[in-house]
């Protein structure tokens, strides 16, 4: 099977049942929910649509990775009112359905003001799961998706894609093949993978000492329950949102639980006073900090932006991205006053350096931190929280990996998949049949906030019209759109 | 909202054409008329008006623009949209005061700030104003889903 193209004689020599379905998107997480959200809506039934996901609901996954970086339910997330991931219109926005829910103009208000005299509203994760469980319920989730894993897409010899797929049965056991014959493909499967630091990993390989040293994406609980039963030292690497949550759950801690935690705050580079290279060009960065309010300028979604974006190749791209985005966080009161206090108090101390050594030692662990001056410091820490956010490149996941070795799927500057601006992935056309991905495995195209809510919406968006350019579905327009939109708001199925 | 420069201009041209055209036939019959101008004269002040907002606004748009240049994120919040209606209000009435060539109330000769009650000016212009925003602010993705993706554009170019 190691040859690029296989043929319906191929995939029935080996046995492989083939069910036929025109479309089919991997992954099921919230890439897909926003792309077969897109073509319900544009009009194509549910059987001819196929989702091929670990899942039963498409917020899984992201449920998961919010609650390890202490985002529960309650608390709020980074987008803004109107990246509603269960709405492609982005109206009602998440701030107006809150303030109806709870009867408290206070959402509307600030959506009203934001970021000019109030911060950005952002929604609670709360609200976002629920409204993604029921619109999935309202288009049809349960009848397109088939659970299992998916093991290989490849071209077929007479047009379109074969999808390997491992069905998994009742008990979460996989078994078995079956190829999905489909005529167009959408790969949204998330993050490859998560990556420690390369400092980090390599302790942990040679220690085995998956207690102390944890990543913040992964499930770390136990390092909270104990530092609110003992005084405990910890270090946090990472100056992004999940060092922030991070940071806020320990002060918290130490505020509401009486937690005696010591934070040691390790920085690789520190800004402190403006970043940007011109007037038009400026962001604040304080204390170690580089603040905005999502991960990109706003108009990197949709304005100015975008369009910029959308003109640049290769290096140039890769870099306005870098230059928008790299290591940031939200500007958010609250953390900052927590963080201000830490640093008077002492409780929570920064320091700029690498680390040089890492040694396990009694019950902690023993840190050399190698400064920018030269000098060298020593400390115990119980714990090291990688809060990096760093992520797997696309050869950590097998079907991404195949899809380059064998699927004519070539890499960006970023070393993510190469894709078009209306998100086809270069070199894998089929015939008639088409590729496309979606998710923060095209980071480094035309678009920068590709792994975001609105992010996938665009795609999502830009994919329908591209497939019904090539005639599969017809382009949303005005009428259909306020009609199915009305649809939406009731809450009746399609 | 992020728009784009011809985004704005679009949206500002289309928003006019598409609501305030509309809400202007409706609302003039029954603005305060305290100089009791005849219908047909007050019509013809108030679409004078609309034509200032759209055609002067077309210079706003670049100012704003400008403006937006500086702001980091690159995008208008909804609370600047708002405000801006007092110095585009003011322009405006300043412009319609000065007269039209089309315009056939009495002229005083020179420059005659009273000519124009403001007890009409006024309501017509924040009412199209509101609706206006409002409308961009939200329910507009209902119909034009791309819109928000296009700067405000509504050519069918992504
Ligand atoms: C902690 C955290 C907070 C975030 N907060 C925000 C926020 O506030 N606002 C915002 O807009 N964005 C946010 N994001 C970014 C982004 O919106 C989410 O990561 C979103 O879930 C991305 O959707 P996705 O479809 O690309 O990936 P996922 O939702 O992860 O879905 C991909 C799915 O594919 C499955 N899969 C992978 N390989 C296979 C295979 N071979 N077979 C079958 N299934 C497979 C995976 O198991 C996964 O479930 C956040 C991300 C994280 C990690």
């Amino acid at each position: 099977m190691q040859t690029p193209v296989w043929s319906d004689v191929d995939i029935a020599q080996h046995q492989i049942p083939i069910i036929d379905t025109p479309f089919v998107s991997v992954g099921g997480g919230m890439g897909s929910l926003a792309m077969i959200d897109t073509l319900r809506i544009a009009g194509i039934p549910a059987e001819s649509l196929t989702v091929l996901s670990d899942l039963g609901v498409p917020s899984q996954t992201y449920e998961y990775l919010a609650n390890n970086s202490q985002i529960p339910r309650e608390e709020r997330l980074r987008s803004d009112s109107s990246s509603t991931i269960d709405c492609i219109w982005g109206w009602p926005g998440y701030a107006l359905r809150e303030a109806i829910a709870k009867r408290d103009p206070k959402p509307a208000i600030q959506v009203f003001a934001e970021p000019i005299l109030t911060e950005y509203f952002t929604p609670q994760a709360g609200q976002v799961y629920e409204s993604v469980r029921r619109e999935a319920q309202r288009i049809g989730w349960e009848r397109m998706l088939r659970r299992g894993v998916v093991r290989t897409v490849r071209r077929r010899r007479e047009g379109g894609y074969f999808v390997i797929h491992t069905p998994s049965g009742e008990t979460g056991t996989t078994q078995g093949r079956i190829a999905y014959r489909c005529h167009h493909v959408h790969v949204a499967v998330g993050y490859p993978g998560v990556r420690m630091l390369p400092d980090l990993q390599a302790y942990l390989t040679k220690h085995n000492d998956y207690a102390r040293v944890v990543n913040a994406y992964q499930p770390h609980l136990h390092v909270y329950e104990e530092a609110l039963k003992r005084p405990c030292t910890i270090v946090i690497r990472g100056a992004g949102i999940v060092a922030s949550r991070i940071l806020q759950r320990l002060i918290d801690d130490r505020d509401l639980g009486n937690a005696n935690t010591r934070i040691v705050h390790l920085f690789r580079s520190y800004p402190d006073g403006p970043q940007g290279e011109s007037l038009t060009f400026r962001r604040p960065a304080r204390r170690g900090w580089a603040y905005q309010a999502f991960n990109y300028p706003k108009a990197a979604w949709g304005g100015q932006l975008r369009v910029q974006l959308e003109q640049l190749e290769g290096e140039e791209r890769s870099k306005l991205i870098d230059d928008m985005g790299g290591t940031n966080t939200a500007p958010r009161a609250d953390w900052k006053e927590q963080l201000d206090r830490g640093n008077a108090e002492g409780f929570y101390q920064q320091l700029v350096g690498t680390l040089s050594s890492i040694q396990p030692s009694g019950n902690g662990i023993e840190t050399t931190i190698q400064q920018p001056s030269g000098a060298v410091a020593t400390l115990e820490a119980d714990f090291i929280i990688d809060a990096t956010g760093l992520e797997a490149g696309i050869e950590e996941h097998r079907v991404l990996r195949d899809l380059v070795d064998y699927g004519g799927a070539q890499k960006n500057p970023k070393g993510r998949l190469d894709v078009e601006r209306d998100f086809l992935v270069r070199g894998t056309e089929s015939g008639t049949g088409r590729m496309y991905a979606s998710g923060s495995i095209t980071l480094g195209g035309y678009y920068a906030g590709v792994d975001s809510f609105l992010g996938l919406h665009y795609a999502a968006l830009r994919i329908a019209d591209s497939l019904a350019e090539n005639g599969f579905g017809s382009k949303i327009g005005p009428v259909r759109s306020a009609t199915q939109w009305w649809k939406w708001a009731r809450n009746i199925p399609i | 909202m992020t728009p784009t420069l011809f985004g704005r201009i679009q949206t500002r041209v289309v928003m006019i054409l598409v609501l305030g055209f509309p809400w202007t036939v409706v609302i003039t019959p029954f603005l305060p008329n305290p100089d009791s101008a005849s219908l047909d004269d007050q019509y013809i002040t108030m679409f004078t008006a609309l034509l200032v907002v759209g055609v002067v606004g077309v210079g706003w748009e670049c100012v704003y623009h400008g403006l937006q240049q500086f702001r980091w994120e690159k995008d208008w919040p909804t609370i600047f949209g708002l405000v801006v209606a007092l110095p585009e209000g003011i322009l405006t009435y300043l412009i319609l005061n000065a007269g039209a060539p089309w315009d056939r109330r009495p002229r005083p000769g020179s420059f005659d700030p009273g000519s124009i009650p403001l007890s009409t000016f006024v309501p017509m212009f924040l009412t199209v104003w509101i609706i206006i925003w409002a409308f961009t602010n939200g329910p507009m993705q209902i119909f034009s889903l791309r819109w928000r993706f296009r700067g405000g554009r509504f050519d069918s170019n992504w």
